[in-house]
């Protein structure tokens, strides 16, 4: 279950879980991440990472920022990733990404004032038959209309309740 | 006759993928016990004849490769699959991964044999990660039944194989960006030469293919790189797989032996794309991915393979055909394709970094009717800096769309200038969303 802040234990757990080498640096990370309610590594478990893999905290600090996947600010519970690279653009991506704003009320790198959704674009998933897509957590939604948006957004909304 | 072939996706759909018993019930496996039979070099042979040519988009021929790192000392060395397919287009990788797992790790296993290296590293995008999982179901499948880990069949040969996960970065589907990725460094693309054969992963002789590169290996063994070659044409053998997407009616994946289709077949015909939707006509298409060339209506009847494309400025690629109908507009199009650059970008060198952003905004120029007769010298000028002073693939070819358009479509390029192009007067009531 998602929490507000890992406690060092459970960063110094999923470290191990991941392999516990340089080697799942990003898959440590993604994972912390993923556990973290807010969807991003914050300086307290970035500094228990660099000291168990006895990684510079700066050189750490350049990996979380330089990879898309990876954040160091709070973001909304949910993050809904529409892509917007060619073939889903020539897919009228941009369309749903112009209704996505509306529905929500914030611009792309904004989160909802509950807390809620984060809405940001991202590179192509490998989903481009099926375009547009977005992906929210690790499933891809395809071949999206402005009905099938309306209701993953409420599915959303309920499941979080 | 059907056009297409399954020779990769042979298994694709109609096993289990992780599970081993059907996988060698359906063949699996037996190229391995058959590589292991011979000689290195005798392997490597047989890649050569087979003339396969590296399917990650370079093109490069793996057999060269092989055979270089082979003629190179050291130990241990490194095999590493690139399994970063984050080519907008491109979802090959994908239909492998997730449906037919062990026979890229039964490929990797073989160079592994050859190079009598005990490591091999499949490094797979972050956004992967159910295909993560299974890829991890099914290495622990093969190692239990000893096609993988400790003495391999009884043998003195182990290979394992190591899981690395990527989050999100473009430029790490670059050889030596994804082996920086691999030692927790930043994805940053290495200056090269020295080349990864001899300085590669933790420094050491590394050997990277793509996907499908390393999942043909096992098919070579088996039928013998003869054959294999016989599949494709002269100087390029096997099959590709192609992705289809954008405007066609049947968007998707694709096996298809090199040179045995034309793109007019590839667009048009019922058992690929099946024609343009909505009764629109073709515009263009865009081959391998963004960083590939832009096709138009009148190269159609090229066939499918990588001579005959390069004599008509086109290439494979990644095997991503991008269709375009004509309600697009191209200006519109390439500035697209260029924010993508903009965005994956890595930062390291002045001419991709920089010279992205001056593309975009010429083309803004262009696409808002500011643009003078002087931009085309301007933008042909860019794409030359940019092609030849970049440090990397990324940043050589990020122009590569750009200059197939100024080359068979300057009119439209003019049509902005005069301020008459229809197609994108009807486009703009979407608004500039994504102005830099």
């Amino acid at each position: 279950m998602a929490t507000e802040t890992l406690s060092r234990e459970r960063v110094l757990e999923i470290i191990e879980e991941c392999g516990g080498d340089k080697e799942h640096l990003l898959s440590i990370l993604i994972e912390i991440q993923r556990e973290c309610r807010r969807n991003y590594i914050n300086e307290a478990s970035a500094k228990v990472v660099a000291e168990k893999l006895d990684i510079p905290l700066v050189q750490l600090y350049d990996i979380l920022t330089f990879y898309a996947m990876l954040e160091t600010k709070p973001r909304g519970r949910y993050i809904i990733e529409v892509c917007n690279n060619a073939p889903c653009y020539i897919s009228k991506s941009h369309v749903m990404a112009k209704f996505l704003r509306k529905e929500l009320g914030i611009n792309f790198g904004e989160t909802t004032p509950d807390g809620m959704f984060s809405l940001q674009y991202m590179p192509c998933v490998g989903a481009c038959n099926i375009g547009p897509v977005i992906k929210i957590g690790d499933k891809v939604y395809g071949n999206l209309n402005e009905d099938r948006i309306r209701k993953i957004l409420k599915e959303l909304r309920e499941n979080a309740q | 006759m059907s056009k297409t072939i399954q020779l990769l996706t042979a298994r694709c759909g109609k096993i289990r993928p992780d599970s081993v018993a059907d996988y060698i019930a359906n063949g699996g496996f037996s190229a391995l016990k058959k590589a292991m039979s011979m000689a290195p070099m005798e392997i490597i042979n047989e890649i050569i004849d087979a003339k396969l040519l590296g399917r990650g988009g370079a093109s490069y021929p793996a057999g060269k490769k092989w055979k270089q790192l082979y003629e190179i000392e050291g130990d241990p060395k490194y095999i590493v699959c690139n399994a970063d397919e984050g080519e907008p287009g491109t979802f090959k990788d994908k239909v492998l991964l997730e449906k037919d797992p062990l026979s890229i790790i039964e490929g990797m296993a073989i160079a592994g044999y050859v190079f009598n290296s005990h490591d091999g590293y499949i490094y797979i995008r972050g956004e992967y990660r159910e295909i993560q999982k299974l890829f991890q179901a099914a290495i622990d499948n093969a190692v239990k039944a000893n096609y993988l880990g400790d003495n391999i069949m009884g043998s003195y040969f182990s290979f394992r194989v190591h899981i690395v996960s990527g989050a999100g970065a473009y430029i790490c589907g670059e050889n030596s960006g994804l082996l920086n990725s691999i030692e927790a460094k930043t994805g940053r693309p290495r200056v090269k030469p020295p080349h990864l054969a001899e300085v590669g992963l933790y420094s050491q002789p590394t050997l990277v293919n793509n996907v499908e590169s390393f999942a043909s290996v096992p098919q070579i063994i088996n039928m013998g790189g003869k054959a294999f070659q016989e599949l494709g044409v002269e100087d390029s053998g096997g099959t590709k797989l192609i992705c289809l997407s954008g405007n066609v009616n049947r968007r998707g994946t694709f096996e298809v032996p090199i040179g045995g289709v034309t793109l007019r077949d590839i667009i048009f015909d019922p058992e690929f794309g099946g024609g343009i939707p909505d009764g629109k006509e073709l515009k263009c298409y865009h081959l391998g991915g963004q960083s590939g060339p832009i096709g138009f209506p009148e190269q159609l009847d090229t066939r499918y393979d990588h001579t005959s494309l390069k004599k008509q400025g086109l290439s494979i690629g990644s095997g991503a055909v991008v269709v375009l109908d004509d309600t697009v507009c191209i200006i519109d199009y390439l500035k697209k394709v260029s924010e993508f650059f903009i965005h994956e970008s890595c930062g390291k060198c002045v001419p991709c970094r920089e010279g992205n952003r001056q593309m975009y905004m010429i083309l803004h120029k262009f696409a808002t009717g500011l643009a003078t007769e002087k931009d085309f010298e301007r933008l042909e000028r860019l794409s030359f800096t940019m092609a030849t002073a970049s440090s990397c693939g990324l940043g050589q070819s990020a122009s590569t769309a750009l200059d197939s358009c100024l080359k068979h479509r300057r009119e439209e390029f003019q049509a902005h200038i005069n301020g008459i192009c229809p197609v994108c007067l009807n486009s703009r009531k979407y608004g500039d969303q994504y102005a830099y």
